[in-house]
Order: C-alpha cells, then structure tokens, then sequence
C-alpha cells in the first residue's frame, strides 16, 4: 500500500488546490451577489437572481458536464483544472449569496436608521452597524457551504481531474486492493474536511457570543 | 438548431428515453427521500433524548454523513462491502441504501432542531390550561414543528434530487448516461450533439427542482410568524 501513498497525497493536494480556488470564487460571487440584491440594484439584480435559481437547483455533476463537454462544441474550452474550479465557484456563489443575503437582510432596518440619525455616514453604518451583525447571523450558513463545497469536489473525476476519486477508482481497476483503496479514500477526505469542520464549529461558537439582542 | 447539436434530441424516441432516464433518477430520490423521512423523524426524537449514550452515538453519525461526499459513501457501499462481505448489490440498492443513510441524517438534524426549537413556556403554559400531555403534543406542540419542518424537508427532497445525479458514477443508466450514449450514437450525424444534449439535461434539473423549491420558500415564508 505504501507505493500507493504519493499518489494519494498528490491527488490530495489537488483536490484541495482546486477546492480552495472554488471557495475562494465562490465567496467573492456570493458577496457581489448579496449586495446588488441587498441594494436592489436594478437589471443587474434580476441577472443575479436568474443565476442564483439556475444554478442553486441543479447539480454540480451536471454543470461540470455542461462547463467541460458542451462549451467546447460552441468553442470555448477549457483545461479541467479551470473547469472544476469555475464549476465549483458558480455553485458555491449561488448558496454564498443566499447565505450572505439572507444574513444582510436578518438585520432590522431600524438598525441602520438609528446609525443614520446618529450622523454615521452611510458607509459607517454599513461597516460598523449592519455587517458586524450580518456577518455573526451567516457564518453558520457560510461554514455549512464550505464544508459542502469541498465534500463536491468528489465530483471532479467525472471531468477526467486526478482527484482521490480518480485516484482510487484507477487502483481499485488496477490491482484489485479494493479494501485498501477506500480505507485511504475515507483517511484521506478525513484529513481534508475534519480541520475544516473543527475549526468551523469553534468559530460558530465564539460568534454565537456575539450575537445581538436576545 | 443543427449547429446547436439539439436535433439530435428529435431523432427517433431519443427526447423520451432522455426522459426515463429523468425517471430513473426522479424515482430513486424519492424512494431514500421516503425511506430518510421516517427514519429521520425517528432519529430526530431519538437526538432529543438526553441520554449520553444516544449523545455521543447520534454525534458520531452526523459527523461522518457531514464529512464523508456522498460520493465516497456510494464507493464504500457499492465497491467496499460487495467485495468484503461477497454478497451481490445492485447500483440502485447501493444508491437507495446511501442516500437514505445520508437523508436520515439530514432530516433527524432538521426534526431536532425543530423540536428544540420550541421555547418550553409553550409546554408549561399549555400545561397550565390544564391539557393532558397527548394534548399538548398534539395541539400545541406538533402543529409548530410540522410548520417548521415541512418546508425544510421539501428542501430536502430537492437536495435528494441534486445528489442522486452521482449515481452515474457507479453505473446506473439515468438522465447523464442516456445523455452520454445519444451523443455519442449521434457523433456523425449532429456532431455538436454535447452542447444541445447537456444543455437540455441542465434545464430537465432546473425544471423538476426549481418548482420544488419555489413550493418550500413560498410555505416557509407563508408560515414564519
């Protein structure tokens, strides 16, 4: 089995690479998308909202295929690396802008009245006021979609990555240690999401201190 | 339409095998989804239990169903214990077995938190107006959770949907693989057969879920006091 181990750790480090880079995307989808929902920017916010439905209500397996296999036929392709990432992040950067959405508006509007006759420029309002409290209200949402979000990235070797997916289904075809194989598929999705889920629940607890009100 | 690749969907019984292939995967959700909201809802009262034991077992559960993909749940199942323990599995009884392992874990999380989310002046004051205690469950206590959990379990149902488009990885031919196998019977003929197939696929998801999620939002907002 040993044999076997750098080829787990490089498919690893892979996933994580890509996953990371999703998230990350996904993020800044989700803020953009949040806020021209939050400030109901016309035109721009039903372009948002088509996005968010389409892409929220269908699987990423299926927007892989899309992204890897279709779009070439009209003549853009893509090297896989870049399709899972993308993939991942248009994903991701429909559930972040509900959570982020849906943390924004769960603060009250007297909030940001009360800082708006207190003198506080908008921007102060919004910075010290409103996001403080939308933060500490979407964070567990936020950890829930990272979590998920990685946990996606099993979806990959569908568009030929050399995921841990990959990786085992290749060895399992190769030397028929299929025990073996996904004991370390499990360790290994083990060591990328434990961390993740830990430090996710540590940060939800200290944030719960902060919340406001009751 | 012929550069788009989608008349190769018109050709012969293909839109109507795309179809069942829809079915197929429309048909395995719903049997885990059925499956996950019995056992869930018996998990869920099972969690509120506040007995250590169940504690530590029910934790232990939901953190391997919020850390492992679904998709390493199907490989273990499928490939792991046919192998292990020999006996013969097929791909639609290894999905119903995952799906449902992983739904009862969602749906118990979502009955808990619903139970445990009524404030328990609700028990006391209805005590206080002298109901017995199958009274109080069912007048007061039944009617909030089911307000706060049917909406989510819909939600659930289209997640179902969502996550089931993985059994194509272990071999069941759904709405993908019949996908897969027009476009390449019709590589000659509508070369550009991926981009029409792939996208109606696309929209086949969106149809049959976005309904369902429309349905949950209205109901949650109908129902949020």
């Amino acid at each position: 089995m040993q044999e076997y181990l750098p080829l787990f750790a490089d498919a690893m480090l892979l996933t994580l690479f890509i996953g990371w880079i999703g998230v990350i995307i996904s993020v800044v989808l989700g803020l953009i998308a949040a806020f021209i929902q939050y400030f109901k920017i016309p035109v721009l916010r039903q372009i948002i909202k088509v996005y968010i439905e389409l892409f929220r209500n269908t699987p990423l397996l299926i927007q892989l295929f899309f992204l890897y296999f279709a779009l070439p036929k009209i003549g853009l392709s893509m090297s896989p690396q870049v399709c899972g990432a993308l993939g991942l992040g248009l994903l991701g950067g429909s559930y972040m802008a509900e959570a982020f959405r849906s943390g924004l508006e769960s603060v009250d509007k007297i909030q940001s009245e009360s800082a708006l006759s207190l003198g506080m420029t908008k921007f102060q309002a919004l910075r010290y006021i409103i996001l403080p409290q939308a933060i500490s209200t979407s964070m567990p949402a936020f950890v829930a979609n990272i979590i998920f979000l990685l946990k996606e990235t099993s979806v990959f070797s569908a568009i030929s990555l050399m995921d841990l997916m990959f990786t085992a289904k290749d060895l399992i075809g190769l030397y028929y240690k299929t025990a073996e194989c996904l004991v370390m598929l499990v360790v290994f999705y083990l060591i990328i999401l434990l961390p993740v889920s830990i430090v996710g629940s540590i940060i939800e607890r200290r944030l719960r201190y902060a919340s406001f009100g009751d | 339409m012929q550069a788009l690749g989608i008349d190769a969907l018109f050709r012969g019984s293909n839109f109507l095998r795309l179809l069942g292939g829809l079915g197929v995967t429309l048909e395995l959700s719903l049997i885990s989804v059925i499956f996950s909201i019995l056992l869930g809802i018996i998990f869920g009262v099972i969690m509120t239990f506040k007995n250590p034991v169940v504690k530590v077992l029910s934790r232990i559960y939901l953190e391997i169903v919020r850390i492992m993909p679904q998709m390493v749940l199907l490989f273990v199942v499928f490939f792991g214990t046919t192998r292990l323990f020999g006996w013969n599995l097929s791909a639609e009884a290894a999905c119903v077995i995952v799906f449902t392992f992983w739904g009862t874990a969602e749906m118990g999380d979502l009955v808990r938190g619903a139970v445990t989310a009524i404030p328990k002046h609700q028990y006391e004051s209805s005590y206080a107006l002298g109901m017995s205690k199958a009274q109080t469950y069912y007048h007061i206590i039944v009617p909030q959770t089911l307000r706060r959990l049917i909406p989510l379990s819909i939600n659930l149902v289209t997640r179902m949907i969502k996550t089931t488009s993985l059994v194509m990885m272990i071999g069941v031919v759904e709405v993908l693989k019949v996908s897969q196998q027009i476009i390449e019977a019709n590589r000659m003929t509508s070369p550009n057969g991926a981009f029409g197939i792939y996208a109606v696929v696309f929209l086949l998801y969106f149809i049959a879920c976005w309904p369902i999620s429309l349905l949950a939002g209205h109901l949650e907002k109908k129902w949020s006091n």
